[in-house]
């Protein structure tokens, strides 16, 4: 009986470890395991055996059921791990093919220079401001301190709705100065950004249409150091930490003093190159504390509120972050320039 | 503005050894005079030195050129040359070997048809000047009879065997040169073989040699130019009017023929703000120099001797008829004048300051006005009619010819000068051809006035004609500047001896001149700039710059009109302390919140929307044509067709600001399809621009959408519309037929509502609309009302519990009439569904074969679900049964 189950399991490991899938290995479960199986057959046999030796007998039947159990389940691990392996294999997949294609929206390059810009002032606590771009010369110049006389307001620079000049398309954002201090409580900190309109042909660095970008802050104790502490900043949020400015009196007729911002040019650090027409600088915007008789025009007290302003051109300076070599394509709208950015 | 450095020097010890180009132009920028470019001028030419002819000979390998030797100072070099107005004796400009001449041309050594020639002879427009700088290097050709080349060879005018004696025509015949001796400047002795006999003759011609064969006008006694025998040029190729500038200046062999051309300068060129017209001139820029520097500022009171004969008040009249235009007018008279060229050191800074000399007087004007800032004008005072100068405005019809030579035609609101009869002058514009200072003008008066600024710069304007006059009037100039201007002048008449100066000064001054005062106020300077300048950093300052201090009250000097104001003081001061000098500095004050408005966030989270859904941002220009109205099939009637209209316009495509959006969209979908880009999808948040009654516009915004391409359909388009005003909160949509709307395909056309509240409209744009923009295929566009998305937005959602149950769906197939509108059906089954429908979607529409014509199959599938069991078949059967009884009982709509 002993040789029986040697050869029993001689016979059954064999068998177990040359089967090929689950079902073989079910039937060679069923056929040594099973209730009429050829090991119940053996044990079957055990009433023959004396009394002593039935339990050792019955010993070795057991663990030779153990052993068999343990081999189809090792049998079968084998077989799943060796199936999935395979099915990975069928799965796999040439990565390099390219993904599937998704179309997102792109924001309008100069938008996204204008949204950068935005979130530096409201980050300083400033507000932002609409207006109105069919506006009143009474806005965009005279309240402006630019008197009646001035070239600005000519005909050939300006476009204008009525005969008597009294309405036209906004020439600066400057008029949003008018109507915030005139709107506004104080103190003020606000940016105005829009479109504005002269009567430019266009070309590469021209347009009849362009955009600005107005700042203004009105408050008790605004000064020329607080214009230059808070757009010094501003530069540097825009062009990078150590940007080098420079200051320099300008003239505009509704700030006093005046300035302009440059920016040493960062190609050459202010030796000369043609990027900054070997000037060494890039002017960057024009500023200035914001004039007493723009102030009582709007009804402030230049005695008691002081303020400054400042200006600047939203195209140019997009062109120069991104490069841009001809402002015709902002407004061209292509798509293979649009999505660049 | 161009300013000299060399002339500079003569008021501020400011020499380029100590201030380089780079530290002169960034000193004078940050204090507020702004270095565009400067401009080394003797970079432009090196090594060209003045020679004089010590031989010539004819070059033994050609017919035309010449060898010569010349000493270039202690050395003789020899050049050839192809031009033939050199003679022994002469000064020439030699280019030497290496040497370089303006316009960047090299010159080396090599050889002439054999003959070793070690430079160039320069002409004058080898040297970038023109006989204006130059104005005795006039060149005239004799009519060599040896260069003679008949245009016909079979039919010459001049035989070729002719020798001397034989005549030409009339009393012209041909001579021999035997000698010829230099007698002066460019002026030549020649003794003739006139085949006869012999004669002598002098001739300015500079061409002739000795041995040369040339016509001789017997009659005349003068050497034939070509103009003389009516002869062409190409006849005598080689007698030209060009050739070598022989120089006749003070200067000897071996010197640099830069510095002969005052070319040793450098030319410094500032962007002078309009509101410092006083900087446009010499004296203006050095005292900004001076301060800028802290050097003395040296100026010159001019002495005039007025030797001649009168008084000028006993021979003009003066009358200003228009003194707000007019605000002062002062004039000189000089008598015997001797128009000539003015000395080199004269023509070399008008040069260097961007201007062409012409004549000794003129020149004058100039150069004062280049000193001075003052325009001024000289008037052959013979052509004066009556002696009398009246300052009025034009009278209709009047007519006056320019000095440019245009016959210009004056408005009744340009401001001129006259005599009794006739304008003889626009006023601060350009003088006139009719008083122009010629060659034989014996009186000058001098005018040097002051005018209104814009009515200069409107008649300018109106002329097209900005002169160096006008535009620095039309600035507004210094009224007290006029009598120190006509004083220099007739000190210079009278240092180049031009002619002498009649006693008196007639000075107009028809309303009393104002001066400005102001008080200095250092501490509110200080809190302005937010500095600590001290009082007298602040008074050494303004008295640098001309002001004077008498207390605390400064008088503003009369050439700073920009000056009227305490924060003006401010930036005198700031500038000359450094405004990068000025601390930087946060004000503390009152803080501020900041941030995006309501209607800003809006906008951003709808930009947004349609940048997720794949539209790319566009911005287009606010105003269109009116044409692009009939292009969009705008109605005729329609209301949205009264634009607000630019007068004066760019042109017929920019003239009008817009009252849609969909012109532009259109053009720039179009311009898409045209570069062929496969498809497109673009949004704008765009202003349209309506005219009020007052005369302005209300400017609401429109949520542009328009895209093409393979992938897109209505359904497309209309999902993203729903999407965006689902993210935008905006509650149920209602979406109807639009059949009217003539730009959109009538069946293909949507109005979109939020409740009971118009949106927007949103379809496949017309063809025909489409064909107008030269597009065949199919494009889609949305307009969106931003103020009515901004309106009806939700707030802040609420949470509502997921489900607890799971949910049941059926499916359900109706056949009913073709032309009910789906949307109908949806919203029949969702209001009678019962509580337990939460969803209804529509899967299939069917039209074709089992389905009755007239008919079509919808098919739908219905979501129900409880919140408080799982539902059976026997509610979910509730449900289908009361939707199916009212799709019947509403639409006719059956069960298929």
């Amino acid at each position: 009986m002993k040789e029986l189950m040697q050869q029993l399991r001689e016979s059954a490991v064999k068998a177990i470890l040359d089967s090929d899938g689950a079902e073989s290995l079910e039937a060679l479960r069923v056929k040594y395991l099973g209730k009429k199986g050829e090991l119940t057959a053996i044990l079957r046999q055990m009433g023959s055996l004396s009394a002593e030796e039935r339990p050792a007998m019955g010993q070795l039947a057991n663990q030779l059921r153990s052993e068999i159990e343990n081999a189809i389940e090792q049998r079968k691990a084998q077989l799943t791990s060796a199936l999935m392996e395979k099915k990975l294999e069928d799965e796999a997949l040439d990565v390099t093919m390219p993904g599937e294609q998704v179309h997102l929206g792109h924001k309008h390059p100069m938008y996204n220079v204008l949204d950068q810009i935005k979130d530096i002032f409201i980050g300083m606590g400033f507000e932002i401001v609409d207006g109105p771009e069919v506006e009143l010369a009474e806005y965009n110049f005279t309240k402006l301190n630019i008197d009646e006389g001035h070239p600005s307001r000519d005909w050939t620079d300006t476009f204008y709705f009525s005969e008597d000049g009294r309405v036209l398309l906004r020439t600066q954002t400057s008029p949003m100065q008018v109507h915030a201090m005139e709107t506004k409580s104080l103190p003020i900190r606000m940016i105005a950004p829009g479109r504005v309109y002269r009567k430019d042909e266009v070309d590469a660095t021209h347009s009849p249409m362009f955009h600005q970008i107005e700042g203004m802050v009105i408050d008790k104790g605004i000064t020329m150091a607080d214009l230059k502490a808070t757009l010094n900043l501003v530069v540097e949020k825009i062009y990078g930490k150590g940007t080098v400015t420079r200051f320099r009196p300008h003239h505009f007729p509704f700030t006093e003093p005046s300035c302009e911002l440059d920016i040493q040019c960062h190609k050459c650090g202010g030796k000369g190159c043609p990027t900054c027409k070997g000037e060494g600088w890039i002017e960057v915007l024009g500023a200035g504390m914001v004039h007493p008789k723009v102030l009582s025009g709007c009804g402030i007290d230049p005695d008691v509120y002081s303020g400054w302003a400042f200006g600047m051109g939203l195209e140019r300076l997009a062109m120069g972050e991104y490069k841009i070599t001809d402002l015709r394509l902002i407004f061209e709208n292509d798509t293979r320039f649009l999505e660049q950015f | 503005m161009k300013l000299s450095r060399k002339w500079l020097n003569e008021y501020v010890d400011l020499s380029l050894s100590e201030y380089d180009d780079r530290s002169f132009a960034e000193a004078m920028t940050v204090s507020g005079s702004k270095v565009e470019v400067t401009e080394d001028l003797s970079r432009n030419i090196n090594n060209v030195k003045v020679g004089r002819i010590v031989s010539l000979e004819k070059h033994p390998n050609s017919d035309h050129m010449l060898v010569c030797r010349i000493d270039i100072g202690g050395e003789t070099v020899q050049i050839c040359t192809g031009a033939w107005n050199v003679h022994v004796g002469d000064l020439v400009p030699a280019a030497l070997h290496n040497s370089l001449l303006p316009g960047g041309v090299k010159i080396t050594k090599g050889k002439l048809r054999g003959v070793e020639s070690n430079g160039m002879l320069c002409s004058l427009k080898e040297l970038n000047v023109t006989t204006h700088d130059f104005p005795y290097a006039v060149i005239e050709a004799a009519a060599i009879l040896g260069d003679y080349h008949p245009i016909d060879p079979a039919k010459p005018s001049i035989s070729a065997d002719i020798k001397a004696g034989d005549k030409i025509y009339g009393k012209v015949i041909a001579a021999r040169v035997e000698k010829l001796e230099t007698v002066g400047y460019s002026q030549y002795k020649l003794s003739l073989d006139t085949g006869k006999g012999s004669a002598e003759t002098v001739t300015g011609c500079q061409n002739i040699h000795q041995g040369d064969l040339l016509a001789y006008d017997t009659g005349k006694d003068k050497v034939c130019t070509l103009s003389d025998l009516h002869a062409e040029q190409r006849e005598f190729p080689h007698c030209i009017t060009d050739g070598i500038f022989i120089i006749n200046e003070d200067c000897k062999p071996g010197d640099d023929v830069a510095l002969l051309l005052g070319m040793d300068d450098h030319v410094v060129e500032f962007e002078i703000t309009p509101n410092r017209p006083d900087c446009l001139c010499m004296i203006g820029l050095a005292r900004e120099a001076a301060v800028t520097f802290g050097k003395e500022l040296k100026l010159h009171e001019p002495v005039v001797k007025a030797t001649a004969q009168g008084n000028i008040n006993d021979m003009v009249k003066i009358v200003v008829e228009e003194p707000e235009l007019c605000p002062r007018y002062t004039a000189r008279m000089v008598r015997n004048v001797k128009i000539a060229p003015s000395p080199a050191w004269m023509r070399e800074r008008i040069r260097n300051a961007g201007m062409r000399p012409i004549n000794n007087v003129v020149d004058i004007t100039n150069y004062v006005m280049l000193e001075y800032g003052q325009p001024m004008h000289a008037f052959d005072f013979s052509c004066v009619n009556n002696g009398e100068i009246h300052v009025r405005l034009a009278k209709e019809g009047e007519t006056i010819q320019t000095l440019d030579g245009n016959e210009r035609k004056l408005s009744t609101s340009m401001l001129c000068i006259c005599d009794t009869d006739r304008p003889v002058g626009v006023a601060g514009v350009m003088g006139g051809a009719n008083s122009e200072i010629e060659g034989d003008t014996a009186m000058v008066l001098f005018e040097s006035a002051n005018f209104n600024g814009t009515s200069i710069r409107r008649t300018a304007t109106a002329l097209g004609m900005r002169t160096d006059a006008s535009s620095r009037y039309e600035k507004g100039l210094d009224v007290e500047n006029t009598y120190k201007a006509v004083e220099r002048a007739c000190e210079l008449i009278e240092l180049l001896g031009a002619g002498e100066v009649v006693e008196g000064v007639i000075d107009v001054v028809p309303k009393a001149l104002k001066e400005t005062t102001l008080k200095l106020e250092p501490e509110k300077i200080n809190a302005l700039l937010g500095t600590d300048i001290a009082e007298e950093e602040m008074r050494r300052i303004l008295i640098h710059l001309g002001f004077s201090l008498d207390g605390d009250i400064i008088h503003v000097p009369s050439w700073r009109g920009d000056v009227e104001h305490y924060s003006d003081i401010a930036e005198e001061v700031a500038r000359f302390y450094g405004y990068n000098e000025i601390p930087t500095c946060f004000a503390g004050g009152n803080t501020t919140s900041g941030g995006f408005t309501p209607v800003q966030q809006c906008e951003r989270q709808i930009g947004q929307t349609c940048r997720s859904l794949g539209m790319d941002e566009i911005i287009t220009y606010s105003f269109i044509s009116p044409s692009y109205y009939d292009k969009i099939r705008m109605p005729a009637d329609s209301p949205l067709r009264d634009s607000l209209r630019i007068l004066n316009p760019l042109g017929e495509d920019t003239s009008i600001m817009r009252t849609t959006v969909l012109p532009s969209m259109l053009e720039i979908l179009s311009r898409n399809y045209n570069y062929r880009n496969r498809s497109a999808a673009l949004y704008e948040i765009g202003k349209i621009y309506l005219k009020r009654d007052d005369g302005m516009a209300d400017e609401p915004k429109i949520v542009s959408i328009g895209a093409y391409g393979p992938e897109m359909d209505f359904f497309k388009l209309k999902g993203w519309v729903e999407a965006l005003l689902e993210e935008m909160k905006l509650g149920k949509l209602r979406f109807e037929a639009e059949k009217e709307n003539p730009s959109y395909h009538p069946g293909r056309c949507a109005k979109v509502y939020a409740g009971d509240s118009y949106v927007g409209v949103l379809g496949q744009i017309h063809p025909a609309v489409a064909e107008n923009y030269g597009v065949d295929t199919e494009l889609y566009c949305a307009e969106l009302s931003f103020e009515a998305i901004f309106a009806l937005q939700g707030g802040t959602p609420v949470y509502t519990p997921l489900p607890k149950f799971p949910s049941v769906s059926r499916d359900i197939a109706v056949v009913c009439d073709r032309d009910i509108p789906v949307g109908r059906l949806l919203d029949c089954i969702m209001e009678n569904g019962g509580e337990y429908l939460k969803d209804c979607s529509v899967f299939d529409v069917y039209t074709g074969s089992h389905i009755a014509p007239g008919k079509k199959s919808v098919a739908f599938s219905l979501t129900m679900r409880s919140e408080d069991q799982t539902l059976t078949d026997e509610h979910a059967g509730d449900t289908v049964r009361a939707v199916l009884s009212a799709l019947e009982e509403k639409y006719g709509a059956v069960i298929r």
